[in-house]
């Protein structure tokens, strides 16, 4: 299973190693890191392996929501099935 | 491999344009709680819903986190109440409503809705009991709702029902004048009702129903207006298929949920339901879709094809998207929940009337829309009877809930709040439809009903 990390805000030092320090705390493993531009915003979007985790969807998801107040970034951590239900027939 | 552009596609139609998850809604048949004695079948339903429903919000809510999609509303639907009451009278009937609204209240739900009779052909003893409960049910709960079926295509409609209802809402905004009259907020009268629909305030569970069953309506209004002006100028082909592709994606998050739901709480899905609900909030508005297609300002000239257009776009992008379709599916118009409907209301381009002609395109009916306090019983009714026509004829499903708001007149503000939201009083034609009320008896059902 896999969960898609994205992170929306503005660009600045040390964004990696802030979100990947949190998902190594709970055992997600990162496959892939892609960047991009979401309405004049920076958008860094993770791939994680999350069949190890060491706390339930929600724990991680809100781990890492809270993670991003405090950073002043918006970080949304979504199970990959969504974006295989939309946009895969 | 998920791509780059879809995440963000995803993303931004949950941040910008509001895509949610509009309901999950669980269908439970209180069948089985039937008794002789009231008491007794209060604490049977009472006890079914604790036991059916009680993990409904929480895996609601673990869903809503692992899909990172809004789920708005957590409804539960029940077996149409009247037909549960067996000799219950009207007192007993508000004791029924008070337990729905405390089991809704304790499993922590937004609406629960089946209060309901259907009556479109004749009145049963139950029914009539029920009927004459809701004023004072509505008034006395505060998430129960209420519908009453009171035609079809099938049936023809029952002239003497709608006079009823028509004393009904009026007596419903009599009982709540001090809460700008919420409990005609709660009340349908429907022609055609589904047995599956999920949107309040008319859901219920049918009679062919199962057990227990998971409906889910979808939403994402601001998505298709985005979408619609993101193509530009381009021409109608064009443009359905915009709306279609649209509606696929909305679609198949609604059947994610439906499947996740189902498979947590070991319950059936039942259907999703692909109606565009708005809400009052800028940027969830069907409204405002209709006017990103080039009109001014809905209800204008055009506003009947852009609704047909959308509506039967939205299904075609829909249906391929989920296993099972049903509900009500169709836009919805309400006036008070869309803030587009309310500005063009407000602006008086949108009237009372081109609303009736909108509704013989789409879902549901005319909805949430406020009229002036002093509306006369029959005057009401007149407007339901011809609302329930369009729906007994184009074999589809219409409903009729105004608000006839205490003391408030033409241009004055109803404000409900929350996803009821606030409308203008719209002017109704004053002249007397009494003496076509009062004949009573049952129009015949129309020709085409007799397909067998």
């Amino acid at each position: 299973m896999k969960a898609v990390i994205t992170v929306i805000g503005k660009d600045q030092v040390g964004i990696i190693a802030t979100v990947s320090t949190k998902c190594a705390e709970y055992g997600a493993n990162i496959t892939e890191i892609t960047q991009s531009v979401l309405d004049q915003y920076f958008a860094m979007i993770m791939i994680a392996d999350i069949d190890g985790l060491k706390a339930d969807f929600a724990a991680f998801s809100d781990a890492l929501s809270d993670l991003g107040k405090n950073t002043g970034l918006e970080i949304r951590c979504m199970h990959e099935d969504i974006f295989d239900a939309m946009h895969k027939i | 491999m998920i791509n780059t552009q879809d995440i963000l596609e995803t993303i931004n139609m949950i941040r910008e344009e509001n895509l949610d998850v509009r309901t999950v809604t669980m269908g439970i048949s209180l069948y089985d709680c039937v008794s002789d004695d009231v008491d007794k079948l209060c604490a049977n339903i009472y006890d079914k819903l604790m036991t059916k429903a009680k993990d409904l919000v929480p895996t609601a809510n673990e869903i809503e986190k692992l899909y990172g999609i809004p789920i708005v509303n957590k409804r539960v639907s029940v077996t149409p109440i009247s037909y549960i009451g067996g000799k219950a009278g009207p007192d007993d009937y508000i004791k029924i409503a008070k337990t729905l609204d405390r089991a809704a209240s304790d499993l922590g739900i937004n609406f629960i809705g089946g209060y309901s009779a259907l009556v479109q052909k004749g009145m049963t003893r139950g029914a009539d009991a029920l009927i004459e409960s809701i004023p004072d049910a509505l008034a006395e709960t505060g998430m129960v709702c209420s519908s009453v079926n009171v035609g079809s295509t099938r049936a023809g409609i029952n002239m003497d029902a709608v006079a009823r209802m028509g004393r009904t809402v009026k007596a419903a905004a009599a009982k709540t004048a001090d809460r700008d009259a919420i409990g005609c907020a709660k009340l349908v009268v429907f022609a055609n009702a589904v047995d599956d629909n999920p949107f309040m305030a008319g859901a219920f569970h049918g009679t062919g129903e199962g057990d227990c069953v998971i409906n889910v309506g979808v939403s994402g209004p601001g998505v298709v207006e985005k979408a619609i002006r993101r193509a530009g100028d381009c021409d109608f082909s064009a443009l359905a298929d915009v709306i279609k592709k649209t509606a696929f994606k909305i679609t198949r998050v609604g059947q994610l949920v439906a499947y996740e739901a189902s498979k947590r709480l070991d319950v059936p899905y039942g259907i999703v339901d692909l109606s565009l609900a708005p809400t009052p909030a800028i940027g969830d508005s069907v409204a405002c879709i209709l006017e990103s297609m080039g009109l001014e300002v809905c209800g204008g000239p055009g506003t009947t094809a852009a609704l047909a257009m959308l509506n039967d776009a939205v299904k075609k992008g829909g249906v391929m998207a989920s296993s099972h379709v049903g509900g009500l599916s169709g836009a919805f118009i309400p006036v008070s929940e869309d803030a587009g409907m309310i500005a063009a209301a407000e602006s008086g381009v949108l009237t009372l009337e081109k609303l009736e002609a909108m509704t013989a395109v789409c879902s549901v009916g005319l909805d949430m829309i406020c009229i002036p306090g002093d509306t006369s019983a029959e005057t009401i009714s007149g407007i339901i009877a011809d609302e329930i026509a369009i729906g007994m004829v184009n074999n589809k499903t219409t409903a009729v809930r105004v608000i006839p708001a205490p003391g408030k007149g033409v241009g004055e503000k109803v404000e409900f709040g929350g996803l009821l939201g606030y409308a203008p009083v719209m002017r109704v034609n004053p002249v007397s439809c009494e003496k076509f009320i009062a004949r009573g008896g049952r129009i015949p059902a129309p020709i085409h009903s007799l397909k067998n």
